[in-house]
C-alpha cells in the first residue's frame, strides 16, 4: 500500500516534470494550447493517483510504476534505430502511410507519407499549418477527460509531439495509416503519446497504432488517443500494444461517435509489465455500430488491465463487443466492461463476451461485465468464461497423432483465432500469428 | 497384426470388459456386434488409449509391441486409428490445419516428407472425393455446425489422410441416414486394403451390407461368446441379441 506522503512525492516529481516541460514549450505554441496545458497541469495537481481502495482499478496497483525515476526527453535520440532497423516493426501495406515517434518524439526522418492522397492529412500534431491548427484546436482534449482522469490530466499537460490524422468528408483512404510508438530507451523514461483522429462525414479509412520496443527497459508510456467519427464515417481502428517486458504501459481511447457512424476497434495487447487500457466509446447519435474486440496474452508475471465503456445514449444503435485472453505463467488479467444503455435509447442492441483461457494453474483472472440499462425494448446479453483447454479437445488430437505440445499450441492458437481472423491486413495479421506464438513458446506452422 | 489377450477393463472401478479375446490380421476386416452395454464402445476407446478407462488384466499385442505401453499419440502415429462415435467440435482450428499437422507428424516418424500447405491442399482435395465432401469444408472448423453425417464423413476423411493400419470404426453407422451410410461405407470399402485391418463395432447389421466382413463376433457382458461370418450378422438381425444371451 501506498502511504500517503509516498503519493505526495511521486505527484510532485510529476509535477516538476511537468513544469519543466512547460518552461521548453515556452513562447512556441499558439495561446489556447498553453492555456489547454495549464489547466491539464491544474487538473493534475487536484487529482490523485489512483490506489486499489478505487473500485476502478481495484486490480491493477500502479505503485510500481510511480516509483520508478523517469527521465524526460526534450530533443529527439534516435538511439540508433534507422530505416532498416524500424523494418520488422511497420506493416507492409502502409509503409508508405506511416508517422514513427521514437520516445514520443517524431521523427520525420522514418515516417513516410507518400501514398496519402491529397487531402488526408496526417502529421505531428502540432504542425503549425492554420488549417491543421483550426481543426486541431476544435477536437483536442474535447473528448478525453482531463478534468476528472489523472492519467489523461498528465498527458495533456505534456502536450508536446503526437499523432494528428484528418480524412475530409466524403473521402476514402485505401491505405492503412500507421502510427508507429517506438520506444528505444536502454534507462527508466517517460513519454506521452496523442493521438487524435478525425474522420469526417461519410468517410473511410484505416488506422494502426502501435506500441513497441526493440528492447526490454523498463519505461512508461501513459498515451492518450482520440477518435471522432463524422455521420456515416467508416473507421476500422487497429491498436498493438508490444511494449518491453518491463515496460509500463497506461492507456486510455476515447471514441465519440456521430449518427450512422461505423467504428471498428481491434485492440491487441502482448507486452508490458503493468497494462491497463480503459477504451471509452460515446454513441451520441442513432443508429451507429461498434464493433470492440480484443486479444490479451499474458505470461510470466505480466498484469495486463483492460477497462472498456460503450454509452448507448440513444435509440437503434448496435454494439458487438469480444474481448479474449490468454494467460500462462504467473500472469493476472483484469477485465471490466460496461454498457450504459440510456434512457430513451430504445432499440439497443449491445452484445459482449469476455472469454479466457488459462495455460497454468497459477494465471488468474478477475472479470466483471457491467451492463446499466434504464431503458427498455433492448437487446442486451453479456458473458464471461474461464476455462482451460479442453481434455476431450486434447485427446481428440492426440488420437490423430499429435503430440501433447503442439495439441496444446493448436488449441490456444485456436482460441485466438476468431479475434485475429478479424484482422483484414495480410501482413498485420501474419505478424500478429507469429508474435502470439512466439510469446507462447510455440511454433507452429499455419495458414 | 492384433492380439487381445484377456482383457479386463473399467471404468470408474466398475468392470465392462471381462475377459476379451481377439486375433485380427492383416488384411482381414472384423466386425463386433453386440446389445448396448456389452463393451463395444470400452474395447475401441480402450485400444486408441482414453484415459477414463483402466486395463486391469490381460494384454494387446499390436504388431508384436505391447500397445498398451504407448500413449495415444504414439500409438496413432504407429498406425492405430479410431473413428469416435461421437466426434467432437475444435473451434478456431481449421480441417486443414488439424490435418496437416496430422499428416506431418506421421510423416516424420516414418522418415518421410512433410507437406506445406499447399502441397497438403492437393492431396486433401484427393482424399475428400473418396468421401464425397466439397472443398467449403477445408478452412471450416474441425466438425463446427457439421451434421451428424458429416462428423463421421470427417472421421473417414481423417482415415483417409492418415492411412492408419488399424482402423476401428466405433459405430460409425449410427445416426446416419441411408445417403450418408452408402457414402461412409463406400469410403471406408475404398480404404480397406491387404495390409490393413478394419474392426466394425457396430450394433445394427446394415452397415455390414456394404462392407463384407471376413468375420463377424458378438460381444456379450465383456466377452466374445460367438464368431462366426457374415451369415452370424444376419441371423442376428433375424432374432435379435436375446438368442445369444439365452445361451
Amino acid at each position: 500500500m501506498i502511504n500517503m506522503s509516498q503519493v505526495a512525492i511521486e505527484k510532485d516529481n510529476y509535477f516538476s516534470a511537468y513544469r519543466l516541460f512547460a518552461k521548453t514549450r515556452e513562447g512556441k505554441d499558439p495561446a489556447w494550447l498553453t492555456h489547454l496545458r495549464e489547466r491539464a497541469g491544474q487538473s493534475f495537481e487536484s487529482l490523485d493517483f489512483p490506489t486499489t481502495r478505487d473500485e476502478e482499478w481495484k486490480y491493477t496497483n500502479v505503485a510500481p510504476i510511480l516509483k520508478v525515476p523517469y527521465r524526460q526527453v526534450f530533443d529527439l535520440e534516435t538511439d540508433g534505430l534507422t530505416a532498416e532497423s524500424l523494418a520488422p516493426m511497420t506493416i507492409a501495406e502502409s509503409r508508405q502511410s506511416q508517422l514513427v515517434f521514437i520516445n514520443g518524439l517524431f521523427s520525420s526522418e522514418l515516417s513516410d507519407l507518400s501514398a496519402l492522397p491529397d487531402g488526408i492529412i496526417a502529421a505531428n500534431l502540432l504542425s503549425t499549418s492554420t488549417e491543421q491548427a483550426e481543426l486541431v484546436r476544435r477536437h483536442l482534449a474535447v473528448y478525453a477527460d482531463y478534468h476528472r482522469e489523472v492519467f489523461t490530466a498528465l498527458n495533456t499537460a505534456h502536450l508536446g509531439d503526437g499523432a494528428f490524422v484528418y480524412i475530409p468528408d466524403g473521402k476514402v483512404v485505401e491505405a492503412p495509416i500507421h502510427l508507429l510508438f517506438v520506444s528505444t530507451t536502454e534507462e527508466p523514461l517517460t513519454s506521452h503519446p496523442r493521438v487524435l483522429i478525425v474522420a469526417g462525414k461519410g468517410s473511410v479509412a484505416t488506422i494502426i497504432e502501435s506500441y513497441l520496443s526493440p528492447g526490454e527497459a523498463v519505461y512508461f508510456t501513459n498515451a492518450v488517443t482520440e477518435v471522432f467519427a463524422a455521420q456515416d464515417s467508416v473507421i476500422t481502428h487497429y491498436r498493438l500494444q508490444e511494449e518491453s517486458e518491463h515496460a509500463f504501459h497506461i492507456a486510455t481511447t476515447q471514441v465519440y461517435q456521430e449518427r450512422e457512424s461505423n467504428y471498428s476497434s481491434y485492440a491487441i495487447s502482448l507486452g508490458g509489465e503493468i497494462t491497463r487500457h480503459n477504451l471509452n466509446v460515446m454513441l451520441s447519435d442513432e443508429r451507429t455500430e461498434t464493433t470492440i474486440d480484443g486479444l490479451y496474452v499474458g505470461t510470466g508475471k505480466q498484469h495486463v488491465d483492460n477497462h472498456t465503456v460503450i454509452d448507448h445514449q440513444k435509440p437503434y444503435c448496435n454494439s458487438h463487443q469480444l474481448y479474449k485472453g490468454i494467460l500462462d505463467g504467473k500472469a493476472r488479467a483484469v477485465f471490466n466492461g460496461k454498457i450504459f444503455v440510456r434512457e430513451g435509447a430504445l432499440l439497443t442492441d449491445a452484445r459482449q463476451m469476455n472469454k479466457n483461457l488459462l495455460l497454468s494453474g497459477q494465471a488468474t483472472v478477475d472479470t466483471k461485465p457491467q451492463l446499466e440499462i434504464f431503458t427498455d425494448d433492448v437487446k442486451c446479453s453479456h458473458g464471461a468464461t474461464v476455462g482451460q483447454l479442453e481434455d476431450e479437445e486434447l485427446f481428440y488430437l492426440a488420437s490423430r497423432g499429435i503430440p501433447a505440445e503442439r495439441a496444446r499450441a493448436l488449441l490456444t492458437y485456436g482460441f485466438a483465432e476468431d479475434v485475429i481472423s478479424k484482422i483484414k491486413l495480410k501482413s498485420a495479421r501474419e505478424q500478429l500469428d507469429r508474435m502470439v506464438l512466439d510469446k507462447l513458446h510455440q511454433s507452429l506452422e499455419v495458414n | 497384426m492384433l492380439e487381445i489377450r484377456n482383457l479386463h477393463a473399467s471404468i470408474d472401478g466398475k468392470e465392462i470388459l471381462k475377459g476379451l479375446n481377439l486375433t485380427v490380421k492383416a488384411g482381414e476386416i472384423h466386425a463386433i456386434m453386440g446389445p448396448n452395454g456389452s463393451g463395444k464402445s470400452t474395447l475401441a476407446k480402450v485400444l486408441v488409449g482414453h484415459r477414463h478407462y483402466q486395463v486391469t488384466q490381460g494384454e494387446v499385442l499390436y504388431e508384436g509391441r505391447n500397445l498398451l505401453e504407448l500413449e495415444p499419440d504414439e500409438r496413432a502415429r504407429e498406425g492405430v486409428f479410431l473413428a469416435f462415435q461421437y466426434p467432437i467440435e475444435i473451434p478456431g482450428v481449421s480441417n486443414a490445419n488439424f490435418l496437416r499437422m496430422a499428416y506431418n507428424e506421421k510423416a516424420k516418424q516414418e522418415g518421410r516428407d512433410e507437406l506445406d500447405p499447399l502441397e497438403f491442399d492437393d492431396l486433401l482435395r484427393e482424399k475428400m472425393k473418396i468421401v464425397e465432401m466439397d472443398s467449403s469444408f477445408i478452412n471450416r472448423a474441425v466438425n463446427e455446425g457439421f451434421s451428424g453425417g458429416e462428423k463421421k464423413r470427417n472421421e473417414i476423411l481423417q482415415m483417409a489422410v492418415l492411412e492408419p493400419k488399424l482402423a476401428v470404426l466405433d459405430e460409425t453407422d449410427s445416426g446416419l441416414d441411408i445417403d450418408a451410410l452408402r457414402i461412409v461405407a463406400n469410403g471406408v470399402s475404398k480404404l480397406a486394403t491387404r495390409d490393413n485391418a478394419i474392426i466394425l463395432v457396430t450394433h445394427y447389421q446394415r452397415l455390414l451390407n456394404y462392407i463384407e466382413p471376413d468375420f463377424v463376433h458378438v460381444l456379450y457382458k465383456g466377452r466374445i461368446v460367438k464368431s462366426g461370418d457374415k451369415e452370424l450378422a444376419l441371423e442376428l438381425e433375424q432374432k435379435g441379441y436375446d438368442w445369444i444371451k439365452a445361451a
